[in-house]
């Protein structure tokens, strides 16, 4: 697949578009161009890691959701064998804007359940562009519970814009359905890991994300509003979404700094699409690693310590007792 | 000079432009649903339920917890916990000056007021949320004195009420604010292990980050008449479905026959039926 560029891009783009150029020439050329060739190609990297080493957060949540990011099945099939995926909520439909299923990890059954985003038109529909309705989330909450039964971690990939704001949706309760899973996410007696790969969009994210371990891929954005969204409002005018991404505080970095997320997952230069399978791979470590480390922990340290750490969250002071 | 004007007698056009007899602020109000004119004394003692239409007004915080406590034996919980603004989030204003003018129009330091009691001699915790501190919205101070209300409901065998009335998760404090929705839900878990009610009171709005967490997982869930309740804002489904929005759409009645609520209770009647779920879900006998 031709690779696309985002407009802070261009000039990358520019670059490779002259490269290309020069491959076409070199093919029927009596002139040997590889040095040219390369020399172009060095410089092209150069200039990603230049311009990636300072992506704003604005420029940060472009990338998110760059057309050819991978996506959660990307990535299922990166890491896992034998996925089964499961449809349903059992009471209404099956969304195919949140995925999951049973899995292999190395040689561990898993329940993998993530957002997912379609690549063509036709695929966007279906998918909803990756935001979920309540089905989504109560078929999520269904393997959950499967994967408690049968005492298996549950691995979430968080990629998704919110949750659909549409009549239907709440006429079949989206806020109970998102509510509800916040609820057994917080009780569940296995482990939970959730990565966010993409877009990680206010409530319709944190339904799935509440995690005893919570990832971020490099540049990745999680975020209680978007930046267009909160513009809008405070700003009166979505031109303004680059400020308020910058004031939102909604990179892996800054997140981390907050104490908000555990881990920070590596991408290759120019993000995970330039690159898929390198990103698939850091994944796989990141997910190994966090999985052993919660694997020798009895279910009451597990759900205590989630406890305490949903608990943990927020910032605020205590004025002395008056 | 306007056409009117010249057309006007002299001493008519004097007339208008003096200030008529003056009527003291606040001694009227006029019902925005039934436009019926009310003396605000008479509104308020029926708990601010318009007495012609049934309209019901929305009550602050502490009106609210005033109105359905007993007057003995009242401690706020969580008084001490107060913002920060960490992010230094600033839009058009800073996030700390607009806590302030919040604190200022609402005598509140956060939108959210815990306090421990009883209603009809039961003893409960009480949180209701301020609408017009920031809209209602919750931040890591309303989250952390809803815990610290479970908490004591925890300590002392007590269960627990919520009043939501809120626009959802507060934006000034960016992905602090989304993560309380997991927390407030969370400590639920703990009521629920040790079999204490949770009933929560939707009342108008009650949208969002809030509505999206605790408030629809209550053992109870009660909504007021005609309060708006939803996930979505109506306009941005609008915007989003571009069509028009079915009649009544997400206000308590709609949710009613959705099957997303239990009941709808009239204010004026909602002090003896709390006391009535409290008592049966606690298997304690009825208060007369």
């Amino acid at each position: 697949m031709k690779l696309s560029f985002l407009d802070f891009e261009q000039p990358i783009a520019e670059l490779e578009a002259k490269i290309e150029e020069l491959r076409y020439v070199q093919d029927d050329s009596a002139v040997d161009i590889s040095d040219e060739i390369q020399r172009l190609q060095k410089k092209s990297l150069a200039l990603t890691k230049e311009l990636y080493g300072k992506l704003t957060p604005w420029q940060v949540s472009q990338v998110a959701r760059h057309p050819q990011r991978p996506y959660t099945l990307d990535y299922v099939a990166e890491l896992f064998t034998e996925f089964e995926e499961m449809h349903g909520d059992r009471s209404y439909a099956d969304d195919y804007s949140i995925v999951g299923g049973l899995a292999r990890f190395g040689g561990q059954s898993v329940m993998v359940i993530g957002h997912q985003k379609g690549r063509d038109t036709k695929e966007k529909i279906l998918r909803n562009f990756g935001m979920p309705r309540p089905e989504g989330y109560r078929k999520a909450m269904r393997l959950m519970r499967l994967a408690e039964k049968f005492a298996m971690p549950v691995v979430t990939f968080i990629d998704t814009p919110g949750a659909y704001p549409g009549i239907g949706a709440e006429e079949r309760g989206q806020s109970e359905a998102i509510g509800r899973s916040l609820y057994v996410m917080a009780e569940l007696k296995v482990p939970i890991v959730s990565i966010v790969i993409g877009e990680g969009g206010s409530g319709g994210a944190l339904a799935v994300a509440v995690g005893d371990v919570v990832m971020m891929l490099q540049y990745a954005t999680y975020s209680v509003i978007s930046p267009e969204g909160c513009a809008s409002i405070l700003w009166k005018s979505a031109e303004r979404a680059p400020e308020a991404a910058e004031t939102l505080g909604i990179t892996s970095s800054r997140l981390k700094t907050l104490g908000l997320i555990d881990r920070i997952i590596a991408e290759p230069v120019g993000g995970a699409h330039r690159e898929p399978v390198v990103a698939a791979q850091n994944v796989k470590k990141a997910l190994q690693d966090v999985l052993k480390s919660l694997t020798g922990k009895s279910t009451a340290e597990l759900v205590d310590e989630r406890f305490e750490r949903l608990m943990g969250y927020g910032k605020f002071k205590e004025l002395a007792a008056r | 000079m306007s056409w009117l004007q010249k057309l006007l007698p002299p001493k008519i056009n004097r007339a208008a432009g003096h200030k008529r007899m003056a009527v003291p602020e606040g001694l009227w109000s006029k019902c925005p649903s039934c436009s019926g004119v009310l003396y605000v004394t008479d509104l308020e003692s029926n708990a601010n339920v318009c007495p012609k239409c049934g309209y019901h007004n929305r009550l602050s915080a502490r009106a609210r917890l005033d109105m359905l406590l007993d007057a003995e034996g009242r401690f706020e919980i969580g008084a001490e916990v107060v913002s920060v603004d960490t992010l230094k989030f600033k839009d058009s204003k800073r996030y700390s000056d607009r806590l302030e003018a919040a604190a200022e129009s609402t005598g509140e330091t956060d939108a959210l007021v815990v306090m421990q009691g009883a209603i009809k001699t039961v003893p409960v915790v009480v949180a209701a949320f301020e609408f017009e501190f920031m809209g209602g919205s919750m931040g890591s101070v309303v989250g952390e004195r809803f815990v610290r209300g479970v908490h004591v409901c925890l300590e002392q065998d007590l269960p627990l009420v919520c009043f939501a009335a809120s626009g959802g998760a507060r934006m000034q404090e960016g992905l602090f604010s989304l993560l309380q929705m997991a927390k407030t839900t969370a400590a639920l878990t703990r009521l629920a292990a040790r079999k204490l009610p949770f009933i929560s009171v939707l009342t108008d709005p009650t949208m969002g980050g809030v509505s999206a967490s605790f408030a629809m997982i209550g053992d109870v869930v009660i909504a007021e008449p005609r309060a708006l309740i939803g996930f979505a804002g109506p306009r941005v489904i609008e915007q989003t479905v571009r069509e028009k929005l079915p009649e009544g759409f997400q206000r308590a009645e709609f949710l009613l026959d959705k099957g997303a609520i239990d009941m709808i209770v009239d204010r004026r009647q909602l002090r003896d039926r709390l006391v009535s779920l409290l008592t049966l879900l606690m298997k304690q006998p009825a208060v007369a």
